[in-house]
């Protein structure tokens, strides 16, 4: 029995499109009216054009009756983190501070997005500049775990994964810095791929953390990730820190790259802290790796226990710095209030912040102030180096890293959100691929026995997106988590 | 656990441009506090030796030609513009 | 207790590329308010920044010419501050890996008198660095207004030691600057248009003291006389704190040109910490042997080597390479003309260029680069001169047509009928007998050893031929004659 069209993949949905069995403006509205029927419980968008979903809707039919279809893509609605770039639409970073912002300019995702014919539905909601594990810091107001509406989706990309968790999306966009799409991810029971540092341009991406930002796709499948993969990747020359690395045809790999694979498991991540089913449903995981020829070994990543910290310095660092031009003066809010220029910063930026943003802006310019540089942002840097060793060493035995992805299941809105300290700890396990720069993804490894989504964490290898989502291809097609539904 | 020596939290408040109420400031001494005597475990790290990591991969000599693009028209500059007037932005004066 | 200033400059060049440095919409000045623009100058969400390649070949090129170590290795650091002009409110700069270290510029002080040249000073530099320009602020009554269209500009920085004594050598090392910028296709230096910028720091102290005295800072010195004025205003102000048994302060001054008055700029109420960190959305840049050698031999030659040079190999005199020198192409015109017009009339060349010609340009208010007048047609117009078939009332008005219409002299010569008429040696014989013959006094005095005799003689002989002999041939012609009378 087929799903209903909301909960069908991007494979599925271009294989009607292109049989001519639906029409995209069809599907458009199948999501719309979904969209709308769920949107008051899960609160996913921020904001989204019905008219102008249906105008790239109709023209994308329009494309494909002139026998130029853009491809796999072509007329499937993706929404996006609204921390992308759209132009001519609000790009609010779920802040105050841009509540009225227009954005003029494309990211280069959008545009990629659009030569590949995607309808691009809607601006999810996400913690405020990225900021937190449970989009509970969104100035707009939290979101809810379709699953669960009493517990968070994750954060921060928690909008982008509870659209498509609900069926008001068909693939949605989010970014990547400490977890925030693989964790919210496994808390809604789907794929989130996070890739290597550099293969996915960052122009027209809200900067949070410079050196760990990766914007990434959520989807139902390890195909449909490929799928949004190859049409988003590649050097871009308006972005520095891109990388010119040859493309592969993600979809067509699957197919062709079979294991078995030296898994490693690396023994701090399974130590205090995880809860118990998570831990059992990952022992499971790696039983199933196994049981196909797979040989696993304990690794070690001995600094792991500093992972947390050396982010927590670097991350608000830049982020510091990166959210200095959000002062009132040429866009975003401006205070009412200001009797010279000085309050109209100090103002502008407190009116405009919320609390979670402004912690990190002070934590980040205090590490970086006159005299603490070396002891803080410069040591961090330098762990950082010796992070990513772990990683590299661990990979001259093995081929991918398997953990969990949170060390809980989804929490309770409201749960965390009094202790930063206890919120940060959701990312222990997604924290050190973003210093490593490496390519992970989550994908759905089972549930609680209160039906909450359990994710499994693969980490791959610099560039090897391919490897990756082979290995994680070659568990899904054995399991059906992702044929379960939330029961919206 | 209260407020480390080291964060004169008016002092970066002051850096960082943020107006904050009396509340807030011991508010958030006091968590920024319990993280910092977190981090504060960083500095039992032996990084003798060791570089600091500036690019995860590191490339260099990342540029492009000379050649002048088209930029925004002024109505597009200053679509999102607080306060504007003969096409420049305003701000209170500024005494230099 | 005698004292002696301490002077050091920073002075800011604009590089003159098509676009800015991080960003590729276009460079320039005097366009209409927030035109050039884009997502990235604004510093709208989201955007990152690009390196311009032209500019770091400016830099390093502006480096090899003032003699800079070029650091195999730098990179960019974020200097963070809010001010309205600095759209990221922080900017990207080089913190403590410059592009290009040590080096120095040689100044020129002024000479004893004006056709002397006067003394030569190498002034050491500490570093260069490359970083991008800020928007302008316009001020008006109750608000400022802001233009974004200076904002992310290259702009090098240069930082002299703090070598410099008095205000002579402080204009003198501006000037340099701005020379060799002009010579090396850099800049415009246009201080007008905020292309060339300079703030001084500086201090006295008791003469023989090696300690540095307490710094003044001093800005808004916006034009190269301001340079000069305001420091030496300073100097002054300082010398009469101290004279007065007062204390300086470490401050920065705001100087007025037009008032010739100086004022401290309200303290800050904080201080600066500009939280300098390695940008992460740029890449270090990597100087092999093969850029360098490349952007070597794009180097011009300096403006003081070829003065000297000009002096050296073409023997004419320091003021008229003076005039020549700060103009490049100016320098080259009278080169290639000299070089055309051949040994023995360099002189010439450079009166002709120095005199005539820019007195033809400014009246018309051109550019070298409209001239009409061909180096080879002014070697030719030169060789006329010398070989006398061209005199020199009549030269001026050659000159005058060929700058007017770009014709050969010989064609001017030959149109207006101004040759020296090709004398009959017949006749010319005739003339200079009967001029001897008429003039028994004058031929005594030259008989006797007194050589300028003979000129008594050309008058008539001149007359005759109505001004058209040739005056080399007439000169010989007499001697020939005398010889044998």
């Amino acid at each position: 029995m087929s799903a209903p069209l909301h909960f069908q993949t991007i494979a599925e949905l271009s294989a009607k499109l292109a049989a001519g069995q639906l029409s995209a403006v069809e599907l458009t509205q199948a999501i719309i009216a979904r969209t709308k029927a769920v949107e008051p419980r899960v609160h996913a968008f921020n904001s989204f054009d019905e008219a102008d979903a249906l105008d790239q809707a109709a023209a994308s039919d329009a494309r494909r009756s002139a026998g130029q279809s853009a491809g796999a893509l072509d007329g499937i609605p993706v929404g996006l983190k609204d921390v992308i770039a759209v132009a001519g639409q609000p790009l609010t970073a779920s802040s105050k501070m841009l509540a009225n912002f227009v954005s003029p300019y494309d990211a280069t995702v959008t545009q990629k997005l659009q030569r590949a014919g995607a309808v691009l539905h809607g601006r999810l909601n996400c913690d405020e500049f990225a900021m937190g594990s449970s989009t509970e810091n969104s100035a707009f107001g939290p979101s809810s775990n379709p699953w669960d509406l009493t517990r968070t989706p994750g954060g921060s990309s928690g909008g982008s994964a509870a659209a498509l968790a609900a069926g008001a999306a068909v693939a949605t966009l989010g970014s990547d810095t400490g977890g925030s799409i693989r964790q919210p991810a496994a808390l809604c029971g789907l794929v989130g791929l996070k890739p290597t540092y550099g293969l996915i341009s960052r122009y027209g991406l809200i900067a949070y953390a410079s050196s760990l930002d990766q914007i990434g796709p959520f989807a139902r499948t390890v195909e449909d990730a490929a799928i949004m993969l190859g049409a988003i990747a590649g050097h871009d020359p308006r972005d520095s820190t891109s990388f010119k690395t040859v493309i592969p045809d993600y979809r067509a790999e699957l197919k062709t790259r079979r294991g078995p694979w030296k898994l490693g498991v690396p023994k701090e991540y399974f130590g205090a802290g995880l809860d118990p089913e998570v831990g059992a449903a990952v022992e499971k995981a790696i039983a199933f790796y196994r049981s196909q020829g797979c040989e696993i070994r304990e690794v070690s990543l001995p600094h792991t226990p500093y992972c947390l910290d050396t982010y927590y310095i670097i991350a608000t660092a830049e982020a510091s710095s990166n959210l200095a031009r959000y002062d009132g003066i040429r866009y975003g809010h401006r205070t009412s209030a200001a009797k010279d220029l000085l309050e109209v910063y100090q103002k502008s930026r407190a009116e405009g912040f919320g609390d979670e943003v402004k912690r990190r802006i002070i934590l980040g310019t205090y590490v970086l102030s006159s005299g603490y540089y070396d002891a803080y942002y410069l040591r961090a840097q330098k762990v950082r180096t010796l992070i990513r060793q772990d990683f590299l060493n661990a990979y001259r035995e093995v081929d991918a890293l398997i953990t969990p992805t949170s060390p809980i299941p989804a929490f309770k809105l409201g749960e965390k959100s009094a202790d930063p300290l206890a919120m940060y700890l959701c990312d222990i396990y997604t924290i050190g691929v973003n210093l490593a720069g490496l390519p992970a993804l989550s994908l759905p490894c089972g549930f609680t026995q209160s039906g909450l989504p359990i994710g499994l964490q693969l980490i791959g290898q610099p560039f090897r997106e391919a490897d990756l989502l082979a290995t994680a291809h070659a568990y899904e097609q054995a399991h059906g988590w992702n044929t379960q539904f939330p029961s919206l | 656990m209260s407020q480390p020596a080291e964060l004169n939290i008016d002092r970066v408040a002051e850096l960082s441009r943020l107006a904050l109420t009396p509340e807030e400031k011991t508010r958030f001494a006091a968590q920024l506090g319990s993280i910092l005597g977190h981090i504060e475990q960083l500095a039992k790290v032996d990084v003798t030796g060791i570089e600091p990591t500036a690019h995860a991969f590191p490339l260099n000599n990342v540029w492009a030609a000379d050649v002048a693009q088209p930029g925004l028209a002024v109505s597009a500059a200053l679509l999102n513009a607080p306060a504007q007037r003969d096409h420049m932005i305003v701000v209170p004066k500024v005494v230099d | 207790m005698n004292y002696e200033a301490v002077i050091g400059l920073e002075v800011h060049v604009q590089i003159k590329t098509h676009s800015k440095v991080f960003t590729r919409v276009g460079a320039g000045f005097g366009h209409e308010p927030n035109t050039l623009t884009d997502p990235v100058v604004l510093a709208l969400p989201g955007t990152l920044p690009v390196m311009n390649k032209a500019a770091l070949d400016a830099i390093i090129k502006a480096g090899l010419l003032l003699g800079c170590d070029i650091a195999p290795v730098c990179k960019w650091d974020r200097k963070q501050y809010f001010y309205p002009d600095s759209p990221k409110n922080y900017q990207i700069s080089q913190y403590d890996q410059p592009i290009c270290l040590g080096g120095a510029v040689e100044i020129e002080l002024p000479g004893a008198a004006r056709n002397v040249m006067g003394e030569h000073k190498k002034i050491p530099l500490t570093r260069i660095h490359l970083e991008e320009d800020v928007g302008k602020l316009n001020h008006h009554a109750t608000d400022s207004l802001v233009d974004y269209n200076r904002a992310g500009t290259p702009l090098m920085e240069i930082v002299s030691e703090p070598a410099m004594h008095t205000a002579e050598e402080a204009f003198a090392y501006l000037t340099s600057i701005r020379n060799t910028m002009i010579y090396g296709g850099i800049s415009d230096c246009d201080m007008e248009k905020g292309q060339l910028r300079c703030d001084a720091n500086i201090s006295i102290r008791p003469i023989g003291e090696k300690k540095l005295g307490t710094k003044v800072e001093l800005k808004n010195l916006n034009s190269i006389s301001y340079v000069r004025d305001g420091i030496a205003h300073e100097i002054k102000r300082q010398l009469a704190v101290v004279a007065a048994g007062g204390k300086l302060v470490q401050e920065t001054r705001d100087y007025d040109g037009v008032a010739g008055t100086s004022q401290s700029l309200r303290s800050k109420e904080m201080a600066h910490d500009y939280r300098y960190f390695p940008d992460p959305d740029l890449m270090p840049v990597h100087v092999d042997e093969t850029w360098k050698a490349e952007l070597r031999r794009a180097c011009p030659e300096l403006p003081f080597d070829k003065q000297r040079r000009l002096i050296a190999d073409y023997q004419i005199p320091y003021t008229i390479t003076s005039v020549l020198i700060p103009d490049r192409a100016l320098s080259d015109f009278f080169e290639a003309t000299a070089q055309l017009a051949g040994p023995g009339r360099s002189q010439a060349v450079g009166n002709w260029i120095a005199n005539d010609l820019l007195r033809e340009l400014g009246a018309a208010k051109l550019p070298l680069s409209a001239s009409k007048i061909s180096a080879a047609n002014l070697a030719a117009l030169i060789q006329l001169i010398d070989a006398g078939t061209l005199l020199n009332a009549a030269a001026k008005e050659v000159f005058a047509t060929m700058f007017a219409t770009g014709e050969a002299p010989a064609v001017i010569v030959a149109r207006l009928g101004l040759a020296s008429a090709p004398t009959d040696a017949g006749e010319l014989e005739a003339w200079c007998r009967e001029s001897i013959a008429a003039n028994a006094k004058a031929l005594a005095e030259f008989k006797s050893g007194k050589d300028s005799a003979i000129n008594a003689f050309k008058g008539p002989i001149m007359k005759a031929a109505k001004g058209k002999a040739n005056p080399k041939l007439v000169d010989e012609t007499l001697r020939r004659l005398l010889a044998e009378a």
